[in-house]
């Protein structure tokens, strides 16, 4: 009455396999990115500094740079003239550039934007919510998104140098 | 009430002792002329039983009235643990003695009630109020069970280390190195249970001249704080200064990586259980002139080691689910409660699961390897090593989330 | 695949291979002479694992169902355990574990980083070690249970000597009465026992506490149902362990979720010495509650993320130690505080000459204006705000954070006065004027606005009921196991002798004392020292 048929305790034996070594391989890589070069940049929504708002999804079709900055943060700074010249130079090419300030004042950014003398639209993530969604460790972090809504590029730290964002920009560029 | 209280507990206390004075009549006195060595150990047995049934009662009084003037269970603080640690012991004792009627299982399993309300009394005995990381009625299910599972494990403890007295061989020609020899590690243990005894013989006298030394504590952030010493100290604490004059040491500092609070005494009173137990113990043996196990070996001869054995076995296994209610289950169900998180890698969480462990393997090796008799008695010896390990000194090295229990 | 053959008794019953004692009568089937009567741990019923190892499969199988195995990996995992407590694990330091280990323990405390044990709980060997206990616990059942429930199915009356003497509990009694009154006596102190009896012809057998038997097997069952649910938590959206800060008066999005929460009001509370019963010491200061009146709204336009919430209220509760807030999967526990915070500035504009107060105004630390008309004709205009001030090393004013941990402004006061704006700084309690001229303005602070911030853990934890069943289960077989034993007594006449063997999977003296009271009941006196002999 023994079951001879090995069949069974193969069966087994595979599928604690596989349950342990996904727990294992689940249990290894500690950071889980879910954002990654080539997947779906997430949409979102947020207000503009000096009123209105604006959605990711709206810019479907154009380039768009997603940097994620705030006035504290000295590399953040110093890449900002850049990402400013970058700006004017490919606004009539169908790349925009978007900085996210991570939860800071009105009066703080507006002043540091006239400093700089900044012309792209900056986004107050007020509660962090889109740096937490962006999964943001250190800044400046930069995303590069295609036409279709595509991650293409993630840059963490900086500052780039103008070429560099140039060259990145290449890749996102619509036809 | 708590001073009533209080009283219930001494008075539990020397009716204890007695009761434990009467089990060694029973045990010891068989051979005295002109009595019949059955009726005698059972009269006796019987008297030990009444007695340790009182002082039950009156440690129940204790616990009750203790409850009512305090407003909550008293678990609480070191004290009142090891208090009701010593009250489970008690109870599994009970228990098992109307399964098997040893009187002998009294004579072991009472000193180590017996030590733990000594124990416990060298601790704060003040009754305070719950902080909110207490106040949940998981301080007394939790805190109960876990100590009733341990209670029944002292009691697998007394009957292994009878059960090693009654079988190790005591003869002189042994050609095993020492290391190996049984004998070495028989008066090892009897010694650190020695080294309990000297503890708390150190504590009342110095407590009873109302000894003190006064040390200041710079601590990492800089802030200085005094720490009282009750006992002469040996070890000063960690960046710590002598501000009492006269007095004596320190001799040594006590290591930077001891946590919890005050380590520096904690350290200390260790340093002093151990010189006193070694002490103690070798006082003991210039008295007798043989090894202490060989001197109680003659009182077990005529008891089965099988049912030594099985006590012991029947203990754990009583114990093993009561422990993991308590101390595993119970404690996660509260955890998940207070702390958001059934289970965290706390240093005294991972003990607990420890404890467990090795008690499975206990369990294992008996029911699935054949592991009897002496084997299995050394594990039942050393998981209660392990028990108190967990309960006295994860709080004095390691600091975690249970810290705030007293010690 | 294989082709033993069956072994027959000498009784005439075909036992499958593997098998140590007949099924039906009891009798050793392998003994050589000499040997010991063989284990009675499975009644002698073939076990797989005892049977087969040709393949790789086979020795897999074999290498987890041993016990031996099992024991050892416990081992390793309570050793491994011990290790981890050495020093504490990284989640319990604060700082940066590479600093913070050879600087606190020294070399030791370096070796312990460099070898990962700062994480041990959660390396890849520890995990690997607890799911082969746990496949260890899968296939040592199955390995088991099926010649146990083999074994245990039936309950053969009639065994043989050899299977009687081999008992640890036997003995044998002379007896010249009549059989059948005997037995009679016997069976019915067997059921008042609460003993089930059999009887067929001069046999008997008594049995009970049958179902203990399969305890260690419930109790197992539970365990890989633990460890199933704590796998379960790698499934993503099962666990959620997040924290927020939130202000008294604030509502603030609870991260990773669809909720937001409002911090009503926070609260402190000490015992008071005259409301505690007497003889409880409350020297010092003991706190009593902390507690965080809070409202959960669900934020419908979830969808967008950023998206200017819409808040419906779903749940009002009263957070506190060990009383967390529970919505559906959600649970926010009280984990922190932070008192008295200065969420804004109060400071009273002077006109310095005239030594004459133009009103009071108020700088936001969070979120200040930019333009504060202070009067009819003067307004205070913010034209920097550093929320966490200090100075370069080039001498240039910036902030090191966006908390505000040090705020610093710069106002420019616009009045007929000063149409240009006279600049000053303002700090968290002090001011400076700018060097150029005598100024016209000053400022008095008043007291600040203060809020209390209440820190909370944000968890999910969607598996806790399926671990709580799991321990259920344990608990249950464990009671099962321990608290009732298997007992089976059986009782043979062969002409004059009665034969009495008896069997338990554990507690020896208990099934003496029964055996010992059965035989007095038919007046037969047997010490339990005579019945620890057994047939040898």
């Amino acid at each position: 009455m023994i079951n001879k048929n090995p069949i069974v305790r193969i069966v087994i034996l595979a599928l604690i396999l596989i349950a342990a070594g996904w727990a294992v391989y689940q249990s290894a890589i500690k950071d889980k990115q879910t954002i990654e070069e080539g997947t779906a940049a997430p949409n979102f929504m947020l207000p503009l500094l000096g009123g209105g708002s604006m959605q990711l999804e709206n810019l479907r079709g154009q380039g768009v740079v997603l940097n994620f900055w705030g006035t504290w943060c000295d590399p953040c700074r110093k890449e900002m003239p850049a990402l400013d010249q970058v700006h004017n130079k490919y606004k009539d090419r169908d790349v925009q550039v978007l900085a996210v300030n991570i939860g800071e004042s009105d009066v703080t950014v507006s002043r540091f934007v006239e400093q700089y003398q900044l012309s792209f639209p900056v986004l107050m993530d007020k509660q962090s919510e889109i740096t937490a969604l962006y999964e943001i460790g250190p800044i400046p972090t930069t995303f590069f998104i295609d036409g279709e809504g595509v991650v293409r590029r993630i840059v963490i730290g900086g500052p780039m140098s103008e070429q560099t964002i140039e060259q990145y920009i290449q890749e996102i560029l619509p036809e | 009430m708590i001073a009533i209280s209080s009283n219930l507990l001494m008075l539990a206390f020397v009716l204890y002792l007695v009761s434990f004075i009467a089990f060694v009549m029973a045990v010891t006195g068989k051979k005295w002329s002109n009595r019949d060595p059955k009726e005698h150990s059972e009269r006796w047995g019987r008297i030990g039983f009444y007695l340790t049934a009182a002082g039950f009662l009156s440690q129940l009084g204790f616990l009750v009235l203790r409850w009512i003037a305090g407003g909550h269970s008293p678990t609480s603080n070191m004290f009142e643990f090891m208090a009701f640690l010593s009250f489970a012991i008690i109870l599994a004792f009970i228990i098992l003695f109307l399964i098997y009627r040893l009187p002998a299982l009294g004579m072991f399993s009472l000193p180590v009630g017996i030590i733990m309300i000594a124990y416990a009394s060298v601790f704060p005995k003040d009754v305070q109020p719950l902080i909110p990381a207490l106040q949940s009625y998981w301080l007394y299910i939790h805190v109960t069970t876990a100590a009733l599972g341990e209670g029944v494990f002292a009691v697998g403890f007394a009957a292994g280390l009878m059960y090693l007295i009654r079988v190790t061989d005591q003869s002189q020609k042994q050609r095993k190195p020492w290391w190996k020899r049984g004998t070495t590690w028989l008066e090892f243990s009897i010694s650190v249970v020695l080294m309990l005894v000297g503890f708390i013989l150190m504590v009342t006298i110095f407590s009873a001249i109302g000894y003190e030394v006064v040390y200041e504590v710079t601590n990492e952030t800089g802030m200085t704080s005094e720490v009282t010493y009750t006992l002469p100290s040996i070890a000063a604490p960690y960046n710590g200064e002598r501000i009492t004059d006269e007095g004596f040491g320190p001799f040594i500092t006590t290591p930077g990586w001891m946590k919890g609070v005050d380590p520096g005494r904690k350290f200390n009173t260790m340093l002093w259980s151990v010189i006193s137990g070694v002490i103690l113990y070798w006082l003991l043996r210039l008295v007798v002139r043989k090894r202490l196990a060989a001197v109680a070996q003659p009182w077990l001869r005529d008891i089965d080691p099988a049912v030594i054995d099985e006590i012991s076995y029947r203990s754990i296994a009583i114990g093993f689910p009561i422990f993991t209610l308590g101390a595993l289950i119970f404690a996660m169900i509260w955890a998940a409660e207070a702390w958001g998180r059934f289970w965290g890698w706390d240093p005294k969480e991972v003990w607990a699961l420890i404890t467990w462990l090795f008690y499975s393997a206990y369990l294992h090796f008996r029911l699935s390897r054949g592991w009897h008799g002496s084997k299995s008695a050394w594990m039942a010896v050393i998981g209660f090593v392990v028990v108190v390990f967990t309960l006295v000194f994860v709080n004095l090295v390691i600091a975690g989330l249970h810290s705030y229990a007293g010690v | 695949m294989t082709t033993v053959d069956d072994i027959k008794c000498e009784c005439g019953h075909t036992n499958p291979v593997g098998t140590l004692l007949c099924e039906a009568c009891g009798n050793p089937l392998q003994k050589e002479d000499g040997e010991e009567f063989p284990d009675m741990r499975y009644d002698g019923v073939s076990r797989r694992s005892q049977t087969f190892s040709r393949t790789i499969v086979d020795k897999i199988w074999n290498f987890f169902s041993s016990v031996r195995v099992a024991i050892i990996l416990i081992i390793i995992v309570l050793l491994a355990s011990i290790i981890g407590t050495i020093f504490p694990q990284e989640m319990y330091i604060s700082g940066p574990a590479e600093q913070v280990y050879p600087e606190k323990y020294g070399i030791a405390g370096e070796i312990y980083y460099k070898l990962g044990f700062h994480n041990l709980y959660t390396s890849w060997w520890y995990i690997t070690l607890l799911l082969m206990i746990g496949t260890s616990l899968v296939i040592c059942s199955l390995d088991r249970v099926v010649p146990l429930y083999r074994a245990l199915k039936k309950l053969p009356v009639k065994r043989h000597l050899s299977f009687m003497k081999g008992q640890k509990v036997y003995t044998s009694v002379s007896l010249s009465q009549d059989k059948e009154p005997v037995l009679d006596q016997l069976q019915r102190s067997l059921s008042k026992k609460g003993f089930r009896v059999v009887r067929e012809g001069y046999s008997l057998v008594g049995e009970k506490g049958r179902f203990s038997r399969w305890g260690p097997y419930i109790n197992h069952i539970g365990l890989i149902l633990v460890i199933v649910a704590v796998l379960m938590r790698l499934i993503p959206g099962f666990y959620l362990d997040e924290f927020v800060w939130v202000k008294e008066g604030e509502t603030r999005k609870v991260t990773g979720t669809e909720y937001y929460v409002k911090n009503v009001e926070f609260k402190e509370e000490y015992y008071d010495p005259e409301d505690v019963p007497e003889g409880v010491d409350v020297e010092g200061r003991v706190v009593k509650n902390y507690q965080t009146d809070a409202i959960l709204y669900e934020n419908r336009a979830a969808d967008t993320p950023g998206a200017p919430p819409d808040l419906v209220e779903v749940h009002r509760d009263q957070i506190r130690v060990n009383h967390p807030l529970k919505y559906k999967d959600l649970l926010l526990y009280q984990s922190g505080r932070r008192l008295n915070e200065v969420t804004a500035l109060n400071i009273d504009l002077i006109h310095l000459e005239r030594e004459e107060v133009i009103g009071p105004f108020t700088l936001d630390l969070y979120h200040p204006e930019s333009e504060i008309k202070v009067s009819e004709d003067t307004t205070v205009r913010v034209l920097e705000y550093f929320t966490d001030f200090e100075w370069t090393e080039d001498n240039e004013p910036r902030s090191k954070s966006p908390d505000p941990n040090n705020p610093a402004f710069v106002v420019s006061v616009i009045s007929p006065e000063t149409p240009a704006g006279e600049r000053s700084w303002i700090f968290l309690g002090s001011t400076l004027s700018s060097p150029d001229g005598e100024p016209v303005y000053g400022f008095a602070f008043t007291k600040p606005e203060i809020a209390d911030v209440t820190g909370l853990m944000v968890r999910k934890e969607k598996s806790l009921p399926f671990i709580y069943f799991g321990s259920g289960v344990v608990m249950l077989g464990l009671v099962m196991g321990f608290y009732w034993q298997h007992r089976r007594i059986w009782i043979n006449f062969e002409g004059e002798e009665i034969q009495i063997a008896a069997h338990t999977n554990k507690n020896w003296y208990g099934l003496r004392r029964e055996v010992q009271q059965i035989l007095q009941s038919i007046d037969v006196e047997r010490s339990i020292e005579q019945l620890s002999k057994g047939g040898k």
